[in-house]
């Protein structure tokens, strides 16, 4: 195995082993923020009750999320030198933008929020826990702001062998960050809200202690939850629409749409046969592509073979089709896993506006396995918008193959990529016995922690 | 001075904040499992960074998307050549980071020896592994012409950089204890008084040791300029007169002139690299410096405007929280983790 395929795939285990941690700690962070609020603003002490026992299992998440994300910070250089060396003098920016206004914000003010149920006002408390909500988040927007560099690099320059920045305002600006980010802040929403609908359901179902809290946690998931998805789909399809412009090989691949169409039709099943360039079967909806693309029922959407050609007179001779299979299917099970999210939140959203409460032994199950659900969109979105853009690693600038390190073994790489499977294997094991240790505890137990 | 000397220069300045605060940090975890047997004395121990330690450990995270931002070379030439030292940093790291919120959540013997030890090691190794990178940084490695390290790992531990990854690993310990000795009352107090009393002579034999074994095995005190003399003695005094206040019982003192210590060790070693990032013993030309590993300066000109509304805002609310949080801790205490 060389050296070149060892580091992407380490790239991708520790990057959606990360990304298991993230979205929990955006979404999560602002949801306990709301419910401290409510304390301060009403005094009710099961406000409090909540925001411990929430809070409880942030940190116990946020913990592997901060420690898996010191390895991000640290491998563009480790693995990725010739991509650190081409792009540093734009992409470093916003790393370091990141570290500087949103990690020192968050990890400081998570420590006096732990430490400081005692040693401030109750006002000073919930705004700690606001802090570290925006600080996350802000994090999340720079780190966005960077791998929307790679989707659709803006504000830059080829000279001296290098990219260099030549505005930093377009990179901020650019237009691929404002699609993406929300669609990434609001399916972390989602995350969190399926997170504490779940977990609620269960104790519901267990009549567990503290029923009024564990009503009023639902409740909360679920306007979070409806919030989220709306969003979610809603900058889901703009996000779409934009990458039909901007990187419509990707588009093509999702769709698996070997041939330009006008209009186009919308597979929903097919049976992918890359080595002959085409679909041995396709289940399709008549020109629903097209409509979802330009909102009309006609409008070329460009096919594979037609972008190869394309990127052929423009880049030059090579090959430059992502994998097809893997990219149809990520999208479909992103696309499917939000839209089970979308109707189960809309079935949750009625009967919490018709007060009757879900009390089906077999519903509140059902929603603690759909906690898994964002857990699935959101790993298999990123698979889709990460394998989808290869083989470039910024696209139409740089390659994959000429970022790798040139100074690493693929023996080096093979021995991490082994170390970091079974350090993050383990690791995945205790934290999950704690979350569900803590999170079957209920609120009781969580208050008075020894 | 130029941008990139400026740009040198603040990435000293994160570098003096990681090692001063994530210093005591790994003093503190070193100390850890030898301080008490007992549950709840290592729970106390553990607690006097609980606020503190994620805070500091974005220091490092700043300094290394600083190089990245201003020297990108810098960063791709470092990261990619000590790759495996890096990873075995990585795991110490994730390992400590998690064990704080790990270890006090259940209350089986077995899982909490688990944490403690991970603790320990996550901080042993990185202490003793900074020591080992700058001393490396400072003698220089085989680069390129292409900037690429072409010197395997094992080249890493040679005598000379060793003996500077026991010096930096005696140094945040000795500066652990102190702060150890701050932050609690009675008996451990008196135990983290009574060790940093003890660890206080390695600790000057290793520092004096390695600035002789620097001075006959680098440039690190070549001539022009006589700054990095000045600065070492600095730190040198800093640290004898630690002892003397410590035996006096005056820890506070003794923690400022640690951190005197760490402060120009770091000034002293950027000082005589400077204008270099890093050094090839393969060729002079082939070094990376500030100019040649640099970004534009327009990115500088960005960065720096950037870095000089943010920076005094981080300090002043990182030591807003250690003022917050400046009450010693005891086993009453409450302790959260």
């Amino acid at each position: 195995m060389d050296a070149l395929f060892l580091a992407r795939l380490q790239f991708a285990a520790t990057t959606i082993y990360h990304f298991f941690f993230v979205p929990l700690t955006l979404g999560l962070s602002i949801i306990v923020a709301v419910m401290e609020t409510q304390y301060v603003r009403t005094g009710d002490e099961t406000y409090k009750r909540m925001t411990k026992f929430w809070g409880k299992l942030f940190l116990i998440n946020f913990a592997m999320g901060v420690v898996t994300g010191i390895v991000q910070e640290f491998q563009f250089g480790m693995n990725w030198s010739e991509y650190s060396r081409f792009v540093g003098d734009i992409f470093g920016a916003p790393l370091a933008i990141e570290a500087l206004l949103a990690f020192f914000l968050e990890s400081t003010f998570l420590g006096v929020w732990i430490f400081g149920w005692d040693r401030l006002s109750k006002f000073q408390h919930a705004a700690a826990m606001w802090i570290v909500a925006i600080g996350s988040n802000l994090s999340a927007l720079w780190i966005l702001i960077a791998n929307s560099f790679m989707q659709e690099p803006v504000g830059f320059v080829l000279r001296n062998g290098r990219a260099e920045m030549t505005d930093f305002f377009a990179l901020v600006l650019n237009k691929h960050v404002w699609v993406q980010f929300p669609h990434v802040f609001f399916s972390a929403l989602c995350t969190a809200a399926f997170f504490v609908i779940g977990i609620s359901a269960w104790h519901l179902l267990k009549k567990s202690n503290d029923q009024t809290a564990w009503q009023r946690s639902l409740k909360t998931g679920i306007i979070f939850g409806v919030i989220g998805i709306v969003f979610v789909l809603l900058g889901g399809h703009t996000q779409a629409q934009h990458m039909v412009q901007a990187q419509p090989m990707k588009m093509a691949a999702a769709e698996a749409l070997w041939d330009s169409a006008d209009p186009a039709d919308l597979s929903l099943f097919a049976i992918v046969d890359e080595a002959n360039r085409r679909n041995s079967f396709a289940l399709q909806i008549p020109g629903l592509l097209s409509l979802l693309s330009y909102n009309r029922f006609s409008g070329e959407v460009k096919g594979i073979n037609d972008v190869q050609k394309e990127y052929e007179a423009k880049y030059g001779p090579g090959n430059y089709q992502p994998p097809v299979g893997i990219s149809f299917w990520t999208f479909r099970i992103m696309v499917g896993a939000g839209t089970l999210m979308f109707l189960i939140l809309l079935y949750l959203f009625i009967a919490m506006l018709r007060k009757r409460p879900v009390t089906k032994p077999l519903y509140l199950k059902a929603l603690v396995w759909a906690i898994a659900l964002p857990y699935i969109a959101n790993t298999a979105g990123w698979m889709f918008t990460e394998i989808a853009r290869q083989p470039w690693v910024v696209f139409g600038v740089m390659r994959i193959e000429k970022a790798v390190s040139t100074a690493v073994s693929s023996g080096e790489v093979l021995f991490s990529l082994i170390v970091f499977c079974l350090l993050y294997g383990a690791l995945m094991v205790a934290d999950v016995y704690l979350l569900k240790k803590y999170a079957t505890a209920g609120i009781p137990a969580a208050a008075h922690q020894e | 001075m130029d941008l990139n000397t400026i740009w040198f220069s603040l990435i000293s300045v994160l570098f003096i904040g990681f090692f001063f605060l994530e210093g005591f940090d790994f003093g503190v975890g070193i100390l850890h499992p030898f301080m008490s047997r007992e549950d709840r004395k290592r729970r106390v121990t553990m607690n006097t960074i609980g606020t503190f330690w994620d805070g500091n450990e974005v220091w490092i995270l700043t300094a290394g998307g600083a190089m990245f931002a201003a020297f990108p070379h810098w960063y791709a030439t470092l990261f990619s050549g000590f790759y495996l030292a890096l990873v075995l940093m990585l795991v110490a790291l994730i390992l400590r980071g998690v064990s704080f919120e790990f270890r006090s959540k259940d209350k089986h013997p077995a899982w909490r020896a688990l944490w403690d030890w991970s603790f320990f090691a996550g901080s042993f190794i990185p202490a003793l592994l900074w020591g080992v990178a700058v001393a490396n940084l400072i003698r220089g490695v085989p680069i390129d012409e292409k900037m690429n390290y072409v010197g395997g790992f094992w080249n890493l531990l040679n005598p000379y950089a060793l003996l500077g990854g026991l010096m930096t690993l005696s140094l945040f310990t000795y500066h652990g204890a102190i702060f150890l000795n701050l932050k609690t009352t009675n008996d451990i107090r008196d135990k983290a008084h009574k060790i940093a009393l003890k660890l206080w002579l390695p600790a000057v034999v290793l520092v004096i040791a390695f600035v002789i074994a620097s001075y006959l095995a680098t440039d690190m005190f070549t001539p022009p300029g006589a700054g990095q003399i000045i600065t070492v003695l600095i730190a040198a005094i800093a640290l004898l007169l630690s002892g003397w206040f410590l035996k006096r019982n005056r820890s506070g003192w003794a923690f400022v002139m640690t951190g005197l210590t760490i402060a120009f060790a770091v000034v002293t070693i950027f000082i005589g690299l400077y204008p270099r990032v890093m050094v090839s013993s393969l060729n002079a030309a082939w070094s990376l410096t500030i100019y040649n590993a640099s970004s534009t300066p327009y990115t500088l000109k960005v960065m720096s405007i950037i870095a000089a509304i943010f920076v005094p805002i981080v300090l002043i609310y990182q030591a807003w929280t250690y003022w917050t949080f400046r009450k010693r801790l005891s086993e009453d205490s409450h302790l959260e983790y």
